[in-house]
């Protein structure tokens, strides 16, 4: 399991959590100082293109920290699931963005530099800060009138390689590419406009190259497989299935998809033909090699810490490969029906007449024979939960997805 | 006779050096940024200590409309203090990063800058209006250019890199009308 990002307040405690941010923060203005950003004349000379320093540090910050992030990613030293990545509202932040520009050309500064301005006594910093003291005040009594769009356009946890369907390395060299073509465009600008030309710096080659490079590599090596991302991962995690910690009883399924209170997503990966044989209503079948995508799906959903997902197959075998991927794909609270599809119906068909044992089966294959297709309408396919009374040792307990769960803003 | 200096003239009368390349400033800030995600897993931030602080002095003042709105309960409701949190820790780490930086390059001293074609006065309105709606559409997006541009674009969300083209773009297409503020 990746080390980090570490849990800073199980282990320094509040105070020590709390120097940690103080020398990031340190970092943060000595930065922001030193590029030139507490001068509103500087940060303003980027949208006249007399001084274009903004978009060299800024996109220069952004592809150095990508590229750290992700590398140290792909080595497996760092766990990108329990990173904050701002979830997407689109609306909100489109208009709030177009917002902050005009912001940004009345006001010279952004709130992060304006902070810093202050330190360092300019006097239109302060005046800047106390704006948006009474922003925030505003804010704060207009928000009630249109919460809807506030909290609408929500997509989750949306990043680049969900929307252009790529693995992280493309989606890294876009971002460096595109970075690239702004420093060239913004520098030709300055010359036309200022007449200053940008010298070449060894400081300069690492901000254009750099991140250029390790996207490179990080797009050719390709994304770990869930293979090996499981092999990484087992020693924590194959305790829980040694100890049957995953596996739950049917009858604990059927009262989790009565308890109106949790969401149970159930996948069935059985192969199609058996799965129009016979499924549990509401299973949907999926094939284990789309279990990946079907996983980011499920990240994405908005209710992922009140929802239960179980995993099934005939018997064990696929439910709990399909498991192991989930897992290595950070997916919360996945557990598997104990005995798969094969328990279900010697519970539940019992007394169904199409539905008839057969003498032998291999693992994971139907250990029933079907009079007929008939899918989800089976009588054992949808028991009325209130007539079953199942004596099972519950397992499933509700775990919040790891990581931060609000980012620099909160 | 040497006479000797006053401890605000030790601060302000540094020889004023110039600012570093910004590719070097980009590369602390990148560093930096990377830090905070790697250790802490969440990035920089900047509108939310204004946010905070805001509420922090509401708070002070009339602590039962505070619990009133649910945006400012979010933050200060009953007797929870909106500046005990790790980000306005940041922020107070910035502010101390910030003024070494300005002190070791002698560009710390009270001053207003400003295009040659306005008055103090008008920057200062300007500025005021400036940071009231930087922030009110910097609580809209759910962060501003560190927050969401840094951190976000960093970190590569989709949501974040369209506020960053949003700002850039919302900038851009006023600057022309604004022109005499900055040159």
């Amino acid at each position: 399991m990746a080390t980090f990002p570490l849990d800073l307040l199980g282990m320094w405690g509040k105070w020590g959590t709390y120097l940690v941010f103080l020398l990031i923060g340190f970092g943060f203005g000595y930065g922001l100082e030193m590029s030139g950003f507490n001068k509103s004349t500087v940060l303003a000379g980027q949208f006249y293109f007399r001084n274009v320093r903004v978009v060299k540090a800024f996109f220069g910050a952004i592809g150095v920290a990508m590229a750290l992030i992700f590398a140290a990613v792909r080595l497996g030293w760092l766990d990108y699931n329990l990173i904050w990545v701002p979830p997407t509202y689109l609306w909100p932040g489109i208009i709030g963005g177009l917002i902050m520009g005009v912001g940004f050309i009345l006001g010279g500064f952004c709130p992060g530099t304006s902070m810093v301005a202050a330190a360092t006594l300019k006097i239109d910093a302060l005046v800047f800060v106390i704006g948006g003291l009474v922003g925030e005040f505003i804010f704060g009594i207009t928000e009630p009138y249109f919460s809807n769009f506030y909290y609408g356009s929500y997509f989750g946890r949306l990043t680049l390689m969900d929307f252009f369907h790529t693995s992280t390395g493309v989606a890294m060299l876009m971002v460096a590419v595109l970075a690239i073509v702004f420093y060239v465009v913004m520098e030709k600008l300055q010359a036309a406009v200022s007449g200053e030309e940008t010298p070449p710096s060894v400081y300069r080659s690492i901000v254009w190259f750099v991140p250029l490079a390790v996207s490179l590599v990080i797009a050719l090596v390709g994304d770990p497989t869930p293979q090996e991302v499981w092999n990484r991962i087992a020693p924590e995690k194959q305790a829980l299935l040694d100890s049957r910690a995953v596996y739950i009883h049917p009858g604990e399924l059927l009262d989790s998809i009565a308890d109106d209170t949790l969401q149970v997503v159930m996948l069935d990966v059985r192969p199609e033909s058996d799965y129009n044989l016979f499924h549990i209503q509401g299973a949907r079948n999926v094939s284990p090699d789309d279990l990946v995508e079907v996983a980011d799906e499920l990240l994405l959903r908005p209710d992922i810490n009140q929802t239960v997902i179980v995993v099934m197959s005939n018997d064990e075998t696929a439910a709990t490969e399909a498991w192991k991927t989930l897992q290595a794909k950070s997916v919360p609270n996945v557990y598997i029906l104990e005995g798969g599809v094969n328990h279900w119906l010697s519970i539940f068909a019992a007394e169904e007449e199409g539905i008839q044992p057969l003498s032998q089966a291999a693992d994971d294959r139907p250990r029933y024979a079907f009079s007929a297709a008939l899918g989800d309408q089976w009588e054992a396919a949808n028991p009325f939960p209130h007539e079953w009374e199942l004596e099972y040792e519950p397992k499933i307990k509700l775990e919040r997805k790891k990581g931060p769960s609000s980012g620099g803003c909160g | 006779m040497e006479t000797k200096k006053s401890f605000w003239q030790k601060i302000f009368d540094r020889p004023e050096k110039p600012y570093a390349d910004p590719y070097l400033g980009g590369i602390v800030l990148g560093l930096t940024l990377f830090a905070a995600l790697f250790i802490t897993g969440s990035g920089l931030g900047g509108s939310g200590t204004i946010g905070r602080f805001s509420v922090f002095l509401l708070d002070l003042i009339a602590p039962s409309f505070v619990d009133r709105v649910p945006d400012f309960l979010h933050w200060g409701g009953g007797t929870a203090n909106p500046l005990d949190a790790t980000l306005p820790v940041m922020t107070l780490g910035s502010l101390i990063g910030g003024f070494v930086s300005g002190y070791r390059g002698g560009r710390v001293r009270p001053e207003i800058h400003k295009g040659p074609q306005i008055s103090n006065r008008t920057r200062l309105t300007m500025a005021f209006l400036g940071g009231l709606l930087f922030t009110y559409g910097a609580r809209l997006a759910r962060g501003c250019t560190s927050g969401q541009g840094l951190s976000g674009g960093a970190v590569l969300s989709a949501g974040s890199w369209t506020i960053v083209f949003a700002i850039f773009g919302g900038a851009y297409l006023v600057a022309y009308f604004f022109r005499k503020l900055w040159i």
